[in-house]
């Protein structure tokens, strides 16, 4: 399983054709307690860049992209139930979707962790 | 209320202070505000609610307006008051000496320019003063309209070198029983000066602007770090940003100039008509009067009321409200989450016939009609020191 990083800071984690997609920890440090989350249904098609979920902060609403084209397959229902999460585990629990990939090739425009945490640093 | 500016961003007194708390900085009315510390907005908020929360509010505008000579009993006072009172709807020559009054400046045809404290001073060698409080994004103008008014008859001295710090909560008031035991006695809008504190000579205020009990105290700004850091050694006490005194101000139903209210309102349409006092509706004359005096009588076309969203999303400014049948009408002035509520909370204008608390509207968010209701402003009941 390899995971990947968009400059929007989202992360997708790949597992045959599927990724799980979330907001990284330094997303959701900048967002700061997160209060109300939006997710598409599953059987969503999602666009590679396009927005796909809604995140907001007791201070403000964000988009989430999309980091690859597919399918949505399933939403994490705990987030919406409990929006805490995202802030508590953004790499872990606090997933957002998992999306079948239409196209793999995708993800080698995407960055890896270490050219990830140079990009952060650089903010 | 936005302007574009390359101005370099002003600095309050705690600036220093904020960086060593290593708060998350924002612009706010020119100034480089604290927006959140480590904790977070939503910890913030909370611990004010539970305990005491310290407020930079240097950014707003403190002054004085005296007549060149102090002293002279109410003759004194009602000279001074005349002068504001070609600016406000308030009963200002009537204030009670140690008062506080929350009040409002008026254009000519009634609009709201900003809003505003005015104080009359409790001792007697102080009449012919008042302390005057205006917002930040807005003093430069809410300045130059009261030194107009007072012409040759009164001076204005700002106070916005200084800094004005705020202590809200439930144990603000044990806090200050350490530091200034003579504000303890203050009730709900009323201050007094204290002279020769260990923070030089202060001016202390029961007020705030969060629903909480508590304090905003007008310090020297060579004192400042020194009182914010004696403040923050007692363990009831952290330093809140900007962000928690939004949330805190909305869920008390309190307008934010250039979002709940501006120049296109008047106090009748911003539901504050409370502010436009009986002797100055008699008499007719403070600006704006024939257009405010029949919004009084025959009513307004659109009014500022409590709005609940009744499901999780919040609804931002800006968002639109629609009947149960589809129409427009009004708009969210400013709206998120309420900690304390534990929901989202906003304040919007709609039209009169929809004003009733528990009338069901809709909200238009991301292109979807969400259930929502007219509610009763406060959403968290105020704790004020009467």
């Amino acid at each position: 399983m390899t995971t990947y990083y968009t400059n929007e800071h989202e992360w997708i984690s790949v597992d045959g054709d599927v990724g799980t997609v979330g907001i990284t920890a330094f997303a959701a440090g900048k967002l700061g307690d997160v209060v109300f989350v939006e997710l598409p249904d599953a059987g969503k098609a999602v666009k590679k860049d396009a927005d796909m979920a809604v995140v907001e902060s007791v201070k403000a609403a964000s988009d989430v992209y999309a980091p690859v084209t597919g399918e949505v397959v399933e939403g994490n229902a705990a987030i919406v139930d409990d929006p805490a999460k995202v802030n508590a585990d953004p790499e872990g629990a606090g997933w957002f979707v998992k999306i079948k990939l239409a196209d793999k090739g995708q993800l080698t425009g995407l960055m890896d962790k270490a050219s990830y945490e140079a990009f952060c640093a650089a903010q | 209320m936005s302007e574009v500016s390359n101005a370099p961003l002003k600095k309050t007194p705690l600036h220093a202070l904020h960086t060593r708390l290593d708060a998350r900085m924002a612009e706010f009315g020119g100034y480089d505000m604290p927006i959140q510390y480590a904790e977070g907005i939503m910890a913030e908020h909370n611990w004010t609610r539970a305990h005491a929360g310290l407020f930079d509010v240097s950014h707003m505008g403190p002054s004085f307006l005296s007549l060149p000579q102090l002293g002279g009993g109410d003759e004194a006072h009602r000279k001074i008051a005349s002068i504001v009172e070609k600016l406000v709807a308030s009963d200002i020559a009537g204030l009670a000496p140690g008062k506080v009054q929350l009040t409002v400046l008026l254009n000519e045809n009634g609009g709201i320019i900003d809003d505003l404290m005015i104080g009359r001073p409790p001792r007697d060698d102080q009449q012919g003063g008042l302390y005057i409080v205006v917002n930040a994004g807005t003093k430069e103008n809410d300045f130059a309209i009261i030194a107009k008014a007072a012409g040759a008859d009164a001076e204005l001295h700002r106070a916005d070198d200084r800094a004005l710090i705020a202590l809200q909560g439930p144990d603000a008031e044990a806090v200050i029983a350490d530091i200034f035991p003579q504000a303890v006695g203050l009730t709900f809008m009323t201050f007094k000066q204290i002279k020769g504190t260990p923070f030089g000579d202060i001016i202390a205020t029961r007020c705030g602007y969060t629903g909480e009990d508590g304090f905003e105290m007008l310090i020297p700004a060579e004192h400042a770090d020194a009182f914010a850091n004696r403040l923050l050694e007692d363990h009831r006490v952290k330093p809140i940003g900007l962000g928690a005194r939004d949330s805190l101000r909305l869920e008390g139903g309190m307008c934010l100039y250039g979002h709940d209210i501006d120049a296109s309102k008047t106090p009748v349409a911003a539901s504050l008509a409370w502010m436009i006092s009986k002797p100055r509706r008699e008499r007719g004359d403070f600006p704006g009067a024939g257009r405010i005096l029949r919004e009084l009588k025959e009513g307004v076309p659109s009014k500022r009321v409590g709005i609940r969203p009744l499901g999780r999303a919040p609804a931002r400014e800006g968002t639109e409200i629609q009947n149960l049948e589809g129409e427009t009408v009004g708009v969210i002035t400013s709206g998120g989450f309420g900690p304390t509520v534990n929901g989202p909370v906003a304040q919007g204008y709609v039209d009169t016939s929809y004003s009733k608390a528990g009338t069901p509207l809709k909200l238009i968010v991301r292109g979807k009609a969400l259930e929502a209701e007219v509610a009763t402003l406060p959403f968290v009941p105020a704790k004020y020191k009467r």
